[in-house]
């Protein structure tokens, strides 16, 4: 009896902790559902958050072995820019409620009021654009977060191999800070293109076309990779250095779509989110087809790159839509997702525009024309209260207008002011690394590290010195 | 004494190493080389761009023989090199002027 006193003491202690509604028979099901919402979507956000790891691994593979702590660095920190920028501000402009353009309310901080997890007309507080889920402000504030780190890591693989870790950390501030909020803003946040009508469920627009034109604004400011183009225009690949590197990234990335798009329910509604996997993963599997058989026809040969492009493209194409299409619709859109990713790839290298990743294709391009996608193959019967037919089902070119005008909005807002942002970068501390450090390698000169420490470099440019 | 030295395909390595154990060699130097002859190099194409390459991987490997083995060694490394495909390779023969086994001092045909 007296071994028994101590598990007596310490059952009644977990009874007297437990929830107390739970035992006087008090809890609501609106409590339950919170907390089973609020899971869903921190477990949600978690798999988002280790799409950092994919984008690392993805980035690192795809470029040369002297720049991979480069790389890696760049992915790192961009979380923890982004973790203090969203706080101090980029979530009250992005959520806070204001005019049609930008937030105010509660601007700083998470410091407005707030009485969430109240929904609808119960919610009163200073972030009533996003009151439709019913989880606490820090769970929301967590979920969205990594959707803003996301958008800065998408630049971070157009611009590798070539730029400052200063001005990569210092333009990813911004970013999070000020452009991304007020774009999403627009969108999510209560402004002008949410109430015109303008759809994009999970990120299409607001994160991956974003990151994409913030990465074109860079891209133009800080020219192609020393070699990559000779003075006859020929184009000189510089090969990643690691296949392995790179299919574990887009792998990874993959996974974290199952948080991305279904999370983006901010609701554990079994049967949506269920839908959303299914049709997310119908495009990426599309994706990877199409991309694979393009590759195959026009380059002679189905390039493990260009597949691995492919997955991510119809990934990023259904982010937008993956709520209101059919697995039929989602398949067509990413076949066409993976055509897009490989014969842009080629056009991009033509323009001379350098991106060792293909960030362009998968996220610009595809973000596009997800975006789009939705105005063709949208379906009311799956959220009639919101949601009405697209082109291909009847519904006129009505809601196809209005996607075109976000995307055109948000890309010329966010093209120009990350040309703003990186001019002054550049104009201030510069933007790219001298020809000599990018010969020797970015782990060397701006970390004074090397992934590969005893391999032996046989890239063209590091042989020898 | 002579050397003998000669640049192979790489899957042979193995081959060659056994031919030149059963001609008696006891010691042998590979290196890994990269270059090119009358095969030239190739074309590859990465992310739909094309590129050459010039140098294909191959193997150096230097063995140290008397002169009466030297054509046995010779022949022992051109059968068992031999694909009968271009790229197959050269051995070069030259004469050695002295060898030393640090060890212990010994010279001439007695440290190979």
């Amino acid at each position: 009896m007296r071994r028994m006193k101590p598990i007596l003491i310490l059952f009644l202690l977990m009874a007297s902790m437990a929830p107390r509604a739970l035992w006087a028979g008090e809890t609501s099901l609106g409590d339950i559902k919170v907390m089973v919402d609020s899971l869903w979507v921190m477990v949600a956000g978690m798999m988002v958050f280790f799409m950092n790891t994919g984008f690392a691994m993805l980035e690192s593979g795809l470029c040369q072995s002297k720049n991979s702590a480069n790389i890696l660095a760049k992915n790192f920190i961009v979380f923890a820019i982004a973790s203090i920028s969203f706080w101090v501000i980029g979530w009250g402009l992005m959520f806070g409620n204001g005019t049609p353009y930008y937030g105010h309310e509660g601007l700083f901080m998470l410091s407005g009021a707030d009485n969430s997890p109240a929904t609808g007309d119960a919610y009163a507080g200073a972030y009533g654009a996003i009151n439709w889920t019913g989880v606490p402000l820090y769970v929301k504030f967590f979920f969205q977060l990594v959707f803003a780190a996301t958008a800065a890591t998408i630049v971070s693989g157009v611009v590798a191999e070539r730029i400052k870790f200063i001005a990569f950390i210092v333009f990813s501030f911004l970013l999070v800070a000020f452009l991304y909020p007020v774009t999403g803003h627009w969108i999510w946040g209560g402004g002008w293109l949410g109430s015109l009508g303008f759809w994009d469920f999970a990120g299409s627009t607001v994160v991956h076309s974003v990151g994409g034109w913030a990465a074109l604004a860079g891209c133009l400011l800080l020219g192609p990779r020393k070699g990559k183009y000779g003075k006859d225009g020929k184009i000189n690949p510089i090969q990643g250095h690691s296949l392995n590197l790179a299919t574990l990234g887009a792998l990874i990335l993959w996974l974290g779509w199952f948080g991305f798009n279904p999370g983006s329910t901010m609701a554990a509604d079994g049967e949506l989110i269920g839908r959303i996997a299914v049709v997310t993963n119908a495009a990426a599997a599309a994706g990877v087809i199409s991309a694979t058989a393009v590759a195959w026809i026009v380059l002679g040969k189905p390039d493990l790159s260009m597949i691995l492009n492919g997955c991510l493209a119809g990934l990023v194409a259904i982010t937008a839509p993956c709520a209101w299409v059919s697995v039929s619709s989602a398949l067509i859109i990413g076949a066409i997702a993976g055509v897009f990713v490989v014969f842009s790839i080629i056009m991009f290298d033509k323009l001379k525009l350098d991106d060792p990743v293909g960030a362009f294709s998968v996220h610009l391009v595809n973000g596009i024309w997800g975006t789009l996608s939705l105005g063709l193959f949208a379906q009311k019967s799956f959220d009639p209260a919101n949601m009405t037919d697209g082109l291909f089902f009847g519904g006129g070119a009505g809601l196809l207008g209005t996607q075109f005008i976000g995307v055109i909005a948000v890309g010329a807002f966010t093209f120009i002011g990350s040309f703003i942002f990186w001019g002054i970068i550049k104009a201030v501390m510069g933007i790219r690394v001298t020809e000599e450090e990018e010969i020797e390698g970015l782990d060397a000169g701006e970390h004074g590290n090397r992934a590969y420490p005893d391999f032996v470099l046989t890239t063209p440019h590091g042989h020898g010195r | 004494m002579k050397k003998v030295e000669a640049i192979i395909k790489p899957f042979k390595l193995d081959e060659v190493k056994e031919a030149l154990q059963d001609v008696g060699v006891q010691g042998l130097t590979v290196s890994e080389v990269k270059g090119f002859g009358r095969q030239k190099g190739h074309t590859e194409l990465y992310r739909g761009a094309e590129y050459v390459v010039d140098f294909l991987p191959k193997i150096k490997l230097e063995v140290i023989v008397s002169d009466e083995e030297a054509s046995k060694v010779v022949s022992a490394i051109q059968k068992s090199a031999q694909t009968g495909r271009i790229g197959d390779g050269k051995i070069f023969v030259y004469p050695v002027e002295e060898v030393i086994r640090i060890r212990t001092g010994e010279t001439g045909a007695n440290a190979i």
